[in-house]
């Protein structure tokens, strides 16, 4: 690792002005991802400014079927709310099965989503709930946040404070991990909405990153059921091949983990 | 046996450091003045290296020095060496290209190391190591060894033309070939074994201390076998003589074959700590271990299984291609050979065998011994053929493999071994009877039902341990003997230490090898303490690897304990006035049989070293050496059955059951077998499901961490099933045949004949990844 300046930041204008004051800044909240790269010297931020201290950015709030989650909320406390289970056990069991205990324990949604790893959970979850990205300067629709790999639509020194979604009449996630990495080699998230809309959105598979998958979407509108998605091929053109697995088994498992989805739901 | 002797489960004396975090390993150590080193390695697979500029680098804080390639040579250090001479089947000798420690001139894998970086901190010298400017001209590259053999290919090294290292056979050809035609069945299978990297928990280091004042060299590292390190160090690379060259091996956090080589970086820092003044001490990151521990296995062979109209095997054919990376490495030569054809009859009587093997130099990193060894090509090669035939003849695999077993000892293959004992079918039987092999049908067909598809699969193996008989492998062009000495030294108050020159990695030798000595004379294991890896505290040994500790340092240890216990008869029958055959000793007494005179083991040991009462002419003190050579191998063999559940859906295997079956001859502590058969297996099962090394064609080192390189994991595993059923080894005086490569060798086949049967397509290579198995679902639909 090079050497860099830590800095824990008390709010969110504190962290703004360090960041601004920063030659080559670099927001951290849990460094799952920025840690290590910085230790393989991928990454050499002058200064590291710690959000996951921030009080005002923590916590999970239900209220009704509104919810909104701290971007400072580390997984394990997302996988362990009551509350949020009681309306959204989805989201709960997918942030169970991020990394091991001590990622879950460091390791914040903020920093997960503003990371937008192709191969990471909760961009997944994000656009299947309809979430809103609230950052310190506006709102954005999770359709509009994620905009390629490792790419989101924040600007410089803009913050995510919290996600915010209406929970879902019926939701699951299903993930098929890297047998090395155990991140997601294809996750699906799938949700109905109160008001009936189906969204299936994908991680791990694509080739720009996370997205809806419209064919799925329509088939379960008309009909929830894994039934309804044994027509369904995925077209392998925009996944990603490596080593662990092709494009073309990459658009099986995206079928598979959807049908498989629909049924936990 | 007592509770702390042969055959008890004694707990392990060395697990209260370890799992305390007090071990001491190579990074534990610190010495005044101490630096810090880091290597600069080559980016490239194949490239002339123009000019290496470390003026740059010399020039930033806290660095003591950089130096490369060309001092070292100025300064006389040798070339590293393969130290077992193979010869082609033409007569000439094997084509060794020249590995230096540091590259001056060529570097041929992503890795090599180019110079070395001494500063005051490990921070500091990694970021010297970036400001030296070495320049490149690219080469062609070739990683695959099928590929490096062809016209037109990228030349290596300039003494192996073809980048061909040998050509070599064992076995009768024409008579094979005569089978062959006479057969009524033959089986081919092409058989691939994947490159594995050996990944032990604590990475490779080196601790380099020069002392100006007495012209002398220690050197702490990460070996399995210190005197051989400082042998090989002495005798070929000119470091040091070795009465002025220290090897300690502390602390050593796993092995796997990985640490028996002697890699350039302890040389480097030796000599490095000679030309900067300072001790130097290295530690490999996980990526740099990635890169530049030797690898295991990377074979590709042709097989062809000859059967008669009674279905026993009538011949064997194979030829393999090995790849040995960039650099011949300290055993790599008899990897492919003599540790792998010569166990290519397994467990069944085959008249006719022949194998020819190439080995091949490409631009990837140097391929050594890796837990097993030979052993394991050999075992999945001859196994997944017999499941194939057994397929192809429409038999039983189980009872093809009977009907072809080896039964009666000694039993002289054609392929030099000469098996000792074995009951082959008892294992066989148990291993059906604990996997319920019988009832197999019965839970194939629910899980059908459930949507998935269960497979069983067998394999049945025999390895070939305890090297070795010196002379033997000297006639094989081996470059030392492969004995093992021990000392014995009874303190005056009747403790006891025994230094070995065995060296334990965590196999557990403080313990096993004090139970020997608790046996022998009733005294409690804590009055024992092993001492090992140090060459100034023990004497010359030969170290640990292919499972030859019990075997042949035990061996060792028992010849040592024979002549202590002489003497101390003596002693005894001297104080008690009785006769030395009348002597008994038990319950640490030595008591005068039938009687109830006794002398306690303390009070011989005290009248040793006093020596005021001895008997007439015998020299004061209680201390014995022995060297053992072992006169033939030992062979574990054993049978293992894997039944798993592939999901059709996403090719993923689940393991349902794993049944292991051993015969390893008598058993020290059983506890720590057990111990050493599940981390065989899940080391097997890493390789089969899971490993395995990729570089992309220009040469780079995909699988360069865990995100990509994936090991085996608790969650991967089943809970294992293992029992022995035991032949003594009449070959040693402990009658033990070693079990620590045995898992890792009789279970990849295993698991890949049963994925293979659960999903009805025989053409699957390791590691069965789920995108692999999925594949194979939809090429037999």
């Amino acid at each position: 690792m090079y050497e860099t300046q830590y800095h824990r930041a008390s709010s969110v204008q504190d962290a703004v002005s360090r960041m601004e004051a920063a030659g080559e800044g670099k927001y951290v909240s849990g460094g799952m991802t920025l840690i290590p790269t910085m230790k393989q010297r991928l990454a050499s931020p002058s200064d590291l400014i710690d959000l996951r201290h921030i009080s005002e950015m923590q916590g999970i709030t239900v209220n009704g079927r509104s919810v909104r989650i701290g971007a400072a909320t580390t997984h394990y406390e997302v996988a362990s709310s009551a509350a949020l289970k009681a309306v959204c056990p989805a989201i709960c069991h997918l942030a169970s099965h991020i990394g091991d205990p001590h990622v879950r324990h460091m390791g914040t949604i903020g920093g997960s989503i503003a990371n937008n790893d192709p191969a990471a959970d909760y961009p997944a979850a994000m656009l299947a709930l309809a979430a809103t990205i609230v950052t310190n300067r506006r709102e954005i629709a999770a359709d509009d946040f994620f905009t390629g790999l490792f790419e989101t639509a924040l600007e410089d020194s803009e913050i995510i404070t919290a996600v915010r979604f209406d929970a879902p009449a019926k939701a699951a996630y299903q993930k098929f991990p890297n047998p090395a990495s155990r991140y997601a080699m294809t996750g699906v998230f799938v949700a109905k909405g109160d008001n009936g809309e189906v969204r299936v959105a994908v991680t791990g598979a694509g080739s720009n990153g996370v997205f809806r998958q419209a064919e799925m979407e329509a088939a379960l509108s008309a009909n929830w059921s894994p039934d309804a998605l044994a027509h369904i091929s995925v077209d392998a053109s925009e996944l990603l091949s490596d080593i662990h697995a092709d494009a073309a088994y990459r658009a099986n498992l995206v079928k598979v983990m959807a049908k498989r989805a629909v049924a936990a739901a | 046996m007592g509770v702390e002797g042969i055959g008890a489960r004694v707990a392990r004396k060395e697990d209260k450091r370890f799992l305390t975090g007090k071990g001491r390993y190579t990074d534990d150590m610190s010495v005044p003045g101490m630096k810090y080193a880091v290597f600069v390695r080559s980016p490239h697979a194949h490239a002339k290296i123009l000019k290496v500029d470390a003026t740059a680098a010399r020039g930033m804080p806290g660095v003591i020095g950089v130096l490369d390639g060309k001092q070292l040579l100025a300064d006389g250090i040798g070339n590293l060496i393969c130290g077992w001479m193979i010869h082609s089947k033409d007569g000439t000798p094997m084509k060794m290209g020249a590995w230096r420690p540091l590259a001056h001139e060529t570097v041929r894998y992503v890795g090599d190391a180019v110079a070395i970086v001494v500063a005051d901190s490990v921070a500091e010298a990694r970021d010297a190591a970036e400001a030296v400017v070495v320049d490149y001209q690219e080469l062609p590259v070739v990683i695959d060894a099928s590929t490096a053999l062809k016209a037109g290919q990228p030349q290596i090294h300039p003494e192996a033309p073809g980048n061909l290292i040998f050509d070599w056979q064992i076995g009768d050809e024409a008579a094979t070939d005569k089978a062959m035609a006479a057969a009524t069945h033959v089986t081919e299978v092409e058989i691939h074994n994947n490159r594995l990297s050996p990944n032990a928990m604590e990475p490779r280091a080196a601790l380099g201390i020069y002392d100006a004042g007495d012209d002398h060299y220690t050197c702490y590292t990460t070996s399995q076998n210190p005197h051989v390190a400082r042998l090989v160090m002495s005798a070929f690379y000119n470091v040091a003589p070795e009465n002025k060259l220290r090897v300690i091996a502390p602390d050593v956090g796993g092995g796997f074959g990985s640490k028996i080589y002697i890699y350039p970086e302890e040389i480097v820092c030796l000599w490095a700590s000679k030309r900067t003044g300072v001790p130097v001490k290295w530690t490999s990151d996980r990526t740099e271990a990635f890169l530049t521990d030797a690898h295991g296995r990377d074979h590709v062979s042709k097989v062809k299984m000859g059967f008669d109209a009674n279905n026993r095997i009538i011949g064997l054919k194979v030829d393999t291609i090995a790849n040995l990376g960039a650099y011949m490495s300290l055993f790599s030569s008899c990897v492919p050979t003599y540790l792998y054809a010569t166990l290519l009859s397994g467990q069944y009587d085959i008249p006719a065998i022949h194998a020819n093997v190439r080995t091949v130099y490409t631009n990837t990193a140097p391929v050594d011994a890796y837990r097993g060894a030979g052993r394991p090509e050999a075992t999945y090669l001859l196994e997944r053929t017999m499941e194939t035939a057994a397929r192809e003849l429409g038999v039983s695999p189980a009872e093809l493999r009977r009907a072809n077993f080896i039964r009666s000892f000694p039993h002289q293959t054609p392929v030099i071994m000469n098996y000792d004992a074995g009951d082959y079918e008892a294992s066989l039987n148990a291993a059906m009877q604990a996997s319920d092999w019988n009832g197999f049908a019965v839970r194939k067909a629910e899980a059908e039902r459930r949507g998935m598809k269960r497979g069983i699969g067998m394999s049945c193996y025999i390895e070939a341990c305890g090297l070795a008989p010196s002379a033997a492998v000297g006639s094989l062009g081996a470059g030392v003997g492969l004995w093992e000495s021990a000392e014995v030294r009874v303190n005056a108050v009747g403790t006891i230490e025994v230094m070995t020159g065995s060296h334990s990695h965590g196999q557990g030798h403080e313990t096993t090898f004090a139970q020997l000595v608790a046996d022998r004379f009733g005294v409690p294991i804590d009055s024992v303490n092993i001492v090992h890896g140090d060459t100034d505290k023990v004497q010359m040994g030969m170290g640990t690897y292919g499972s030859r500790s019990g075997a042949v340092g035990m061996s060792a240890v028992a010849k040592a304990l024979d002549k202590v216990e002489a003497k101390a008869k003596k002693i005894a029958a001297h104080l008690m006035e009785a006769d030395e055959s009348d002597i008994v000793i038990e319950n640490g007494e030595l008591k005068v049989a039938g009687t109830d005179k006794a002398v306690p083991w303390f009070q011989m040991a005290l009248a040793a070293y006093t020596a005021h009462n001895l008997p007439a002419g015998m020299e004061p003190g209680l201390k014995e050496g022995a060297f053992y050579d072992p006169s033939n191998f030992t062979f574990p063999a054993g049978c293992y059955i894997c039944e798993v559940e592939v999901d059709p859906e996403t090719g993923r295997t689940k393991i349902i059951q794993f049944v292991a079956a051993d015969d390893f001859g008598n058993i020290i502590n059983p506890m720590i077998v057990e111990g050493q058969v599940h981390g065989g297996i899940a080391q097997g099962i890493g390789q089969a499901l899971l490993e395995g090394v990729h570089y992309d064609p220009s040469g780079q080192l995909l699988t360069a961490s865990y995100m990509d390189y994936a090991m085996p994991r608790a969650d991967d595993l089943p809970s294992f099933q293992v029992s022995t059923s035991n032949t003594p080894c009449p070959g040693n005086p402990l009658g033990v045949k070693g079990c620590g490569e045995a898992g890792a060798i009789g279970s990849p086949p295993a698991l890949i004949n049963a994925i293979t049967d659960a999903i009805g397509n025989n053409a699957l290579t390791m590691p069965a990844t789920p995108h692999k198995v999925w594949a194979a679902i939809n090429a037999a639909n």
